[in-house]
């Protein structure tokens, strides 16, 4: 299958790649086609793009430095890797930021046609690095990309700015050489993406190629490369690449299906999370109807009003944008309505940092509202999850007509994984059943006695006009009532409905290991896969480790408290200040220790390894 | 109500909620909220597919009085919520209700998007130039000097004129009226509930209690008032004693003639036209007492409504690429086989 000629490969069982250059270069589109190659391939995968607030921050700056990682490998991996393998540095400041995470030994590849004197000042450097000592430990391959580049397609007859531009494909062509990678699937992406533009196609192609060739011709210094990478033991299936807004965003429209709902999307947009917008944009055809509101919280209220009217109301944002939608929310667990708020998180408070991932909207999504405001908190493990999830939220919001949130964070949202593709059409329907009729008594607020989920009115419907509105409500009647008697039985009765909601999900698992022992490492969201890599290693160890990952964050699922008490030692790595550690700690009265990055960056495996011998020890 | 039930031709009582009402004695509330539920059942409305929204202060205590459809959502954000139930459902006939400081101070910025997005609905700004609810500070709308609990010295801000901010704002219908003056609130709610888009009507309410008498120059009962001019489409702006308008010659400015003196005619009057946007601009300006207060429709043009136009994308896509199947989408693209 291979398309270019035999040659003797080393295997590798996984490698860490870290493409790195300006913000302009290209280094996102370098990773992700480098990434959908893999996939196709049939590693398993993991990615992780890493890129700064700013769009086009001033060329040659540390801080204008963009990267992609990618971990790929013949087994099962759970992360983007910890440490690359193999660097590639396009100019000086992406050595400068990167090369410190770079493995002693590492394969360091640098476009030395940017290592020019104005480059070198902005990155900070006095001397030239690939003139001194400063790289010795790392097996260095120098190649002046920006001239081979320009060589390439000088036959196009391009301004030697759009030339120059194309060195991200000379690059990944070199790149996809070293690992045995397939060309193909890029120049049928180039071809398809300069539709409208074959010269600049063609030119992309004529560089990609060129870096191929590069390769091929065995210009690199003995001992480097080409490497294999075989393909990994995956369930069978169809799979396709994922990002976790686009799985976020389809699981939507999946939910439209299942439920046979429109979805009505108020959002305004935020980073990480505007891309859950412009994909759902796109599917008009799938019971979806978006809004661009004017605000964050005109989205959310949008939203209430769409659920109103019968749909399902959804509002995507982040932390800030969750913050000012927190009054809509209120109103929405009072007129105790289906809502779903998807909060991808990212570093805060205030602004913060927009790009960068973190955990620390736990509290804020649980308590953040004023009164006592209980609702159903649940948060995505993996990329592929969001999908499943997003359906989740969706039959949580409908079946105790509440407000659902579900949590991601910027790591989940652009990085990717492979996808075993689901069958919607084989999945459970959404059961979905609006109040027509008028039995003797009826009020818009009687509760069903299973789930204590009101029932569900629709304007439009005879017989059945009702007002409803954030002032308390009289647990008989329905009727606007200021009784203090009623308001502690209401609130009882709203918190009583989403402490049920365990009742109808599953109970807490066990992820890795066993169901008492040592230590117990409990995490939430995407810290997923650092934290199984890592109570895997563990376990191969002989330590008696266990995980559990909590996807129900409000209510907790049932079991979880006895899991908890089944451990000598509890800790839970987050990536905040410790937020899901207060609230086992005050809900299980259990001695739960906090591992906390606060750092905008993912647990690296080793961190959670470390952390567990520490607690061990 | 079963379709085999003759149709019962409604009334007042039909449209009146069981709930007390709960706003102080003499509050002109009272006089819009009668205007309305009499003005309902004579346009033929069905209270099911009737909807009323609304934010925070007295004007929003509206919706519990009608016995249709009632939404009392949080402060400023009417306009939101109704943009999404009118996006969810737009056979509904939807009126938001709201105050001159729920509409324009916590809720303007959503107040101005729903007018330039047009969506189909009745907006009513009750208008009493003063917070109700919260014990009688100032409000966007209070004028230069009032003083209230949180502007002892006086407020120093300048109001904002209602209609001129909406027809600022791209708004598409803006009418006037008055709470006591029932047969014209009346004629003003069925043109609004008549045009498609947003119908911005301004109703200047009093407020016995904070504001007493805040309208009372242009609440006259008497045919004739200087305060006081009716706009009417196609007729001459006429008020007052032989009291006229007529642009300045050579400027872009109103001025206030009488017909009979220094040679003014009938003809020099100008005559009202709801389609003049830039004049429209003019009429929403004037107050006394230099000119007259404008009451009636000011402006009104047909255009493209916010909720057809979004449910019209929805079927173009429809009708071009077929209902998506999400199987189908979810195998596009990129996608391998793992045997």
């Amino acid at each position: 299958m291979d398309s270019f000629p035999k040659v003797q490969r080393e295997s590798l069982e996984s490698v860490v790649i870290r493409f790195a250059g300006d913000s302009g270069d290209g280094m996102q589109l370098t990773g992700s086609q480098f990434t959908s190659t893999t996939a196709m391939m049939g590693n398993d995968l993991a990615t992780f793009p890493d890129f700064p607030a700013e769009i086009r921050a001033p060329a040659g700056t540390t801080y204008g430095v963009s990267g992609f990682q990618i971990h790929f490998a013949s087994h099962d991996i759970m992360t983007p890797g910890d440490a690359p393998d193999v660097l590639v540095a396009m100019n000086p400041a992406a050595l400068k930021t990167n090369l410190a995470d770079l493995k002693q030994g590492g394969l360091l590849i640098i476009n030395e046609g940017a290592f020019v004197k104005g480059n070198l000042a902005k990155a900070g450097y006095v001397k030239n690095p690939l003139e001194d000592e400063s790289l010795v430990g790392f097996r260095l391959v120098t190649i002046d990309i920006s001239k081979l580049t320009l060589q390439a397609v000088d036959a196009f007859g391009l301004g030697s700015k759009d030339a120059l531009r194309c060195k991200n494909m000379w690059t990944l062509g070199m790149v996809l050489w070293l690992f045995g990678r397939d060309l193909e699937p890029t120049v049928v992406w180039l071809r398809e993406k300069f539709a409208k533009d074959a010269t600049v196609a063609d030119a992309n192609i004529a560089a990609l190629k060129a870096g191929h060739a590069y390769g091929e011709t065995a210009e690199l210094p003995s001992g480097i490369g080409p490497y294999e990478v075989p393909k990994a033991k995956l369930p069978p299936g169809l799979y396709r690449n994922v990002t976790g807004n686009e799985a976020l965003a389809w699981g939507l429209a999946a939910a439209s299906q299942l439920s046979g709902l429109e979805v009505v999307l108020g959002s305004y947009p935020i980073t990480p999370a505007s891309t859950i917008l412009h994909t759902l944009s796109k599917l008009k055809n799938y019971g979806v109807v978006t809004f661009q509101a004017e605000d964050e919280i005109a989205a959310v209220c949008a939203a209430i009003g769409a659920s109103w009217g019968g749909a399902i109301g959804v509002t995507t944002t982040s932390g800030p944008g969750l913050a000012l939608k927190g009054e809509g929310i209120g109103l929405a667990i009072m007129l105790e309505l289906p809502l779903v708020i998807v909060d991808i998180q990212r570093g805060g408070p205030s602004t913060g940092l927009p790009t960068k991932t973190e955990q620390s909207d736990l509290l804020q999504a649980v308590l953040g509202r004023n009164g006592d405001s209980p609702l159903a908190v649940i948060a995505a493990a993996t990329a592929g999850e969001c999908f499943g999830m997003a359906i989740e939220a969706v039959r949580l919001a409908i079946k105790f007509m509440t407000p659902v949130i579900l949590l991601t964070d910027g790591y989940l949202a652009n990085g990717s994984e492979p996808w075993l593709i689901p069958k919607v059409a084989d999945m459970p329907k959404i059961e979905v059943k609006f109040q027509t009729d008028r039995p003797e008594g009826y009020h818009p607020y009687l509760r069903n006695p299973d789930t204590l989920a009101r029932p569900w009115a629709l304007p439009g419907t005879p017989g059945l006009e009702h007002r409803i509105g954030g002032l308390e409500k009289n647990f008989d009647s329905g009727n606007i009532s200021y009784d203090p008697d009623n308001h502690h039985k209401m609130t009882k009765t709203r918190a009583a409905k989403i402490a049920g909601i365990a009742d109808h999900i599953p109970e807490q698992q066990v992820e890795v290991g066993d169901e008492s022992g040592d230590l117990l490492v409990v995490g939430w969201g995407s810290t997923y896969g650092a934290i199984t890599a890592a109570v895997r290693k563990a376990r191969e160890e002989g330590k008696k480790v266990s995980q559990v990952h909590v996807r129900s964050l409000s209510p907790f699922p049932r079991r979880l408290g006895e899991l908890l008490r089944s451990f000598k030692k509890v800790i839970v790595p987050e990536m905040n200040n410790g937020m899901l550690v207060k609230l086992l700690r005050a809900e299980y009265l259990v001695d739960a220790i906090g591992v906390n990055k606060i750092s905008g960056q993912p647990f690296k495996v080793a961190e959670i390894e470390q952390a567990i011998a520490e607690h061990l020890a | 109500m079963s379709p085999s039930e003759p149709i019962k031709k409604l009334t007042r009582k039909d449209f009146t909620s069981d709930q007390d009402v709960r706003w102080c004695p003499g509050c002109g509330d009272y006089a819009i909220l009668a205007t309305m539920q009499r003005t309902l059942p004579e346009l033929g409305a069905d209270p099911a597919k009737t909807v009323f929204v609304s934010g925070i202060g007295c004007s929003s205590r509206f919706p519990y009085y009608m016995n249709t459809y009632g939404f009392h959502s949080i402060h400023g954000r009417a306009p939101a919520f109704a943009t999404g139930l009118k996006l969810t459902n737009p056979e509904l006939d939807v009126w938001v209700v709201t105050g001159d400081g729920d509409g324009l101070s916590i809720g303007g910025n959503h107040l101005m998007h729903l007018l330039r997005r047009n969506v189909d609905l009745q907006l009513l700004l009750f208008n009493n130039r003063i917070y109700g609810l919260t014990k009688g500070q100032y409000s966007p709308t209070s004028l230069v000097g009032l003083r209230s609990p949180s502007t002892p010295y006086g407020s120093i801000d300048l109001p904002v004129v209602p209609a001129s901010l909406a027809l600022g704002a791209g708004a598409r219908f803006v009418a006037r009226s008055v709470d006591t003056l029932a047969s014209h609130l009346s004629e003003t709610f069925v043109a609004a509930r008549g045009h498609r888009g947003t119908s911005f009507v301004e109703i200047l309410q009093n407020c016995p209690v904070f504001a007493d008498g805040t309208w009372e120059h242009v609440k006259t009962k008497a045919k004739v008032s200087d305060s006081v001019l009716m706009l009417e489409h196609g007729k001459p702006m006429l008020f007052g004693e032989n009291k006229g308008l007529r642009l300045v010659p050579g400027k872009l400015e109103l001025e206030v003639v009488t017909i009979g003196e220094n040679g003014v005619g009938e003809a020099d009057i100008l005559v009202h036209d709801e389609g003049n946007r830039p004049m429209a601009f003019l009429l929403s300006g004037l107050e006394p007492p230099s000119f007259p207060m404008c009451l009636g429709v000011i402006y009104r043009e047909v255009g493209p409504t916010y909720d057809a136009s979004v449910r019209a994308q929805i079927d173009g896509a429809i009708a071009k690429r077929g209902v998506g199947d999400i199987d189908a989408l979810l195998a596009e693209g990129h996608t391998w086989t793992v045997e």
